[in-house]
């Protein structure tokens, strides 16, 4: 998923010159107390169904739940899918095709009202009356799912998602098996609501949960304050625990700079963006007790229009990814500490993740230096020599240095290359419909949950490209017949047994990059520069900081 | 008695000079003019030996070098260098070295020498305000001469015209102007001008200050236009060009002379405002807004990279205002003229 947009994870906890602490007993001693966080905007709406950012999953972690979520602990557990709302994970059923799950019983809402299972199912047909961003990728395989898509406003679900009032039973029927679904499940967007919430956008109107925290405050332009929720009892450590400050002050619109001096002075306890590169040097000095660096399951990537000269010649595609020197674009980043250079799609330690390079100069399973000799022989060979190509980064200071440099290895190789800077607001957008004749972009893609099609069939299946559309998220146009049934055999094999199927996705991967539809430039690592009190800091590989398990006094 | 006598001798004839000399010579006496006029020259001497910079210094301001190593007193040097210490986070580039053969005011975060990419980008700041300054000029002063000789229909439609251009906040404009033109170019039937050329900036920058000179220009000849010199010309039946032509434009000249410097301040400001958006001068060209970009991120280690270039602009926008205020006294010491700020 795309950092900006979608929520992001990571894969392994690291944490250098920082503790981290194991996961412990709760401590009452450090209960209390109010957490300062700060961030340079807020992320958009409240509503859980509709929000798609990084910025408010994480926050949404101790205020909603679903029936199932990802484990609330650090590292790689996090990618551990526990029972939520619901008793335990669901019995499957009719080939995989029909979940049932048990309610809890005694759970409230903040507003005191009792979960029921009609919340449950009113929240499923939520997902689509107010048009989830999810709704037709994530939930679409549920029965009934087609006609609420055509017809949001009057959705029923009838059939697929099914409530026993007296057995407090919900039953999910699919109209196919999906080896995905309690991933999808445990996602914000699946969150339970309390059944009379309105079918629109909330807003900026929060909207009561069942988690240990509720939203007692929100304005967009200055903060957002969450306060204990009076009716939570912690049913599942796991899931949902209770936090440890009593209020959480999320506050909006510093700049980076003035966020890191804020947190140097103890003004404030976290930063939600990334600290400015200028400062890296001296946070990693003098303050390194107080900085967690974490590996993300994440990507940055140049996708090359197959479908558009030079780049539907697949020697020349191949060509940029021999020439680009991946340790070049890791100091653009910030050095080797907060990146490492790729040559596939997968990510380190992900599922499905092979090690595989074929684009260095001695091939083989790690990157070590690019072959521009390689690379110039490719394109002489191509014969596309000479022809112009256009990069469309971010306007950012990263991308647009990424953007040079690729700039200055294309001409390099033997293009006439010019690099176009657009706003972070619409670059992301440009680049996805084929109108705008793009040939080659810089872009970045976050999982949104641990599974190796989240990267090969959303970023190259046929299925994710429409061409003319602004939602179309394979930039490359990559469309392999041959692949992309490979990717639903996949799918499909995951079903029954997801470790056969993984390595399937690891054959799929290396066709992917063989094909090399986008260059591959690094995996990005995550930099979370807390306060001198700020203690027992988790790093979640779904959702990042556990911001309430951490403590304050 | 006084110790004074008057002389009774006759004084000698001098000889007449022409309002142009005097001009040129009230403006030789401006000592903070001819200043100003100076530092201007020198900045413009110093950007047009770019390349015979860059060829001397051994570098190339358009090519990421990150792993470049300089050998400075017998030292090397990386031009960036990874932190070594605590947790080894952060990628500096090189200070200012204070050697003109060596990165003198060190490196940018592409490891680019940023002396030698000021020197371009000044170049191109240059070229871009100069080249505005003459368009706006040449609209501006068509503009201002028909509508203010003509009038009736001529004036409404081209004073409405003005206007609506007027309206408009000029970076708004700018920048509403820069964003449509920056993906696909600009196509007005047989011209075309691609994405990324400096001539989108001369013609966007060019387009927004017309209102800035036709409309002093149309008063002017509003009242010209009522003077006898051009009623007699109108009543012998010379053609309307000719008059405008011969008579009121050799009048409104000095006027357009005094914009010259005064537009290319302006215009610099804009168009460094507009590449420090990214809607201006785009990669891998330079410009002193778009190197105060790069800057911007190194702010705290590097400062110099944004600072150099600020510093530039600053002086050449003050060279042009001082010597377009002596320029204005000595053409016209009674000119009112002065440019509107937006």
């Amino acid at each position: 998923m795309k950092r900006y947009l979608l929520a992001a994870s990571a894969a392994a906890l690291v944490t250098l010159g920082g503790l981290a602490p194991a996961w412990a007993e709760y401590q009452t001693a450090h209960r209390g107390g109010t957490m300062r966080l700060l961030a340079r905007s807020s992320g958009g709406t409240l509503d859980p169904q509709i929000n798609y950012t990084l910025q408010y999953w994480q926050i949404f972690q101790p205020i909603y739940d679903g029936l199932v979520t990802f484990k609330k602990a650090d590292g790689n557990k996090g990618f551990e899918i526990v029972p939520d709302l619901a008793e335990a994970l669901p019995e499957m059923s009719n080939d995989g095709k029909t979940l049932t799950f048990k309610l809890r019983k005694g759970i409230k809402f903040s507003t005191g009202q009792e979960l029921t299972v009609k919340d449950v199912v009113a929240s499923f047909q939520r997902i689509f009356k107010v048009s989830s961003p999810t709704a037709g990728s994530f939930y679409a395989g549920i029965v009934g799912a087609d006609k609420c898509l055509a017809e949001a406003a009057s959705c029923t679900l009838e059939g697929g998602v099914v409530a026993d009032e007296a057995a407090g039973t919900i039953t999910i029927n699919l109209t196919a098996p999906d080896a995905e679904i309690l991933s999808k499940l445990a996602l914000p967007h699946a969150s339970i609501l309390p059944a009379d919430t309105a079918a629109q956008d909330a807003g900026s109107a929060p909207v009561p949960g069942t988690g240990a925290y509720m939203i007692s405050a929100y304005d967009p332009n200055k903060g957002m304050t969450l306060s204990r929720n009076p009716n939570f009892k912690e049913w599942s450590v796991d899931a949902q625990p209770d936090g440890y400050p009593d209020v959480v002050q999320y506050d909006f619109g510093l700049t980076e700079e003035a966020m890191v001096t804020a947190i140097q002075k103890g003004e404030a306890d976290w930063m939600y963006d990334q600290p400015p590169t200028d400062r890296l040097v001296e946070i990693g000095t003098k303050y390194q007790d107080q900085v967690h660096i974490s590996p993300l399951t994440a990507w940055w990537y140049a996708p090359l229009n197959v479908n558009l000269p030079p780049f539907d010649n697949v020697k020349a595609r191949q060509a940029v990814s021999f020439a680009v020197d991946r340790n070049t674009l890791v100091n653009l980043f910030g050095g080797k500490v907060l990146a490492a250079p790729v040559c596939q799609v997968l990510p380190p330690n992900f599922p499905g993740h092979e090690p595989y390079c074929p684009y260095t100069k001695d091939p083989g399973t790690k990157w070590s230096a690019p072959d521009v000799e390689k690379a110039k022989q490719l394109v002489e060979e191509s014969g596309t020599k000479g022809q112009k190509v256009t990069v469309v980064v971010e306007d950012t200071a990263v991308s647009r240095a990424i953007g040079v440099y690729l700039q200055s290895v294309l001409t390099d190789i033997g293009y006439v290359a010019d690099v176009k800077p657009i706003s972070s607001a619409i670059q992301f957008t440009y680049i996805q419909n084929t109108n705008n004749k793009v040939q080659m972009s810089v872009s970045q893609w976050y999982q949104d949950y641990p599974a190796a099609s989240d990267f090969l069939n959303i970023l190259f299946g046929c299925d994710s490209f429409h061409p003319g559309s602004d939602s179309s998220i394979n930039m490359a146009g990559f469309c392999d017949k041959e692949i992309d049934k490979k990717m639903k055999d996949a799918l499909a094999l995951g079903v029954t047994d997801q470790a056969a199927a993984d390595k399937m996705w690891a054959e799929i991967d290396k066709a992917v990059t063989d094909q090399a539809p986008a260059v591959p430039l690094f995996t990005p690592k995550h930099v979370d520069f807390v306060s001198k009190r700020t203690g027992n800091f988790l790093f979640n590989a779904q959702y990042y900081w556990i911001v309430t398990q951490s403590w304050v006094q | 008695m006084s110790d004074t006598t008057l002389s009774t001798a006759p004084v000698p004839a001098r000889k007449g000079r022409g309002p142009w000399a005097r001009a040129a010579r009230r403006l030789w006496q401006n000592r903070s003019a001819m200043v100003a006029l100076a530092i201007f020259l020198l900045i413009v001497a110093a950007c047009l030996a770019a390349p015979l910079y860059a060829r001397w210094a051994g570098v190339d301001p358009f090519q990421s070098t990150l792993d470049a190593v300089l050998k400075i007193d017998g030292v090397d040097v990386p031009v960036m260098e990874q932190s070594t210490e605590g947790l080894g986070l952060g990628y500096t580039p090189l200070g200012p070295t204070w050697n003109l053969k060596h990165y003198f005011l060190g490196a940018d975060n592409q490891g680019r020498d940023v002396l030698a990419r000021m020197l371009y980008g000044g170049l191109n700041s240059l070229w871009i305000s100069a080249a505005a300054t003459v368009l706006t000029l040449i609209l501006g002063t068509a503009m201002g001469l028909a509508a203010g000789f003509f009038g009736g229909l001529t004036d409404t439609v081209l004073s409405r015209i003005l206007d609506v251009l007027w309206a408009f906040p000029i970076y708004l404009l700018a920048i509403s102007l820069s964003i449509v033109t920056l993906s696909e170019g600009l196509k007005i039937g047989p011209f075309v001008i691609e994405s990324g050329s400096l001539w989108l900036p001369v013609i966007i920058i060019g387009i927004v200050y017309i209102p800035y000179v036709a409309r002093p220009i149309r008063g002017q000849v509003l009242a010209l236009r009522q003077s006898e010199f051009v009623l007699a010309a109108i009543n012998l039946g010379v053609p309307g060009g000719r008059i405008l032509w011969r008579d009121i434009l050799p009048n409104v000249a000095t006027t357009l002379i005094v914009f010259v410097p005064l537009m290319m301040a302006l215009n610099m400001l804009t168009e460094s405002a507009l590449s420090f958006l990214s809607i201006g001068v785009q990669p891998p060209d330079a410009s002193w807004g778009t190197i105060i970009q790069d800057g911007q991120a190194l702010l705290y280690t590097r400062p110099w990279v944004a600072l150099a270039p600020g510093l530039a602009i600053a002086v050449s926008v003050m060279a042009l205002n001082v010597f377009g205020d002596g320029l204005r006294d000595a053409l016209d010491p009674r000119s009112k003229i002065r440019l509107g700020r937006d």
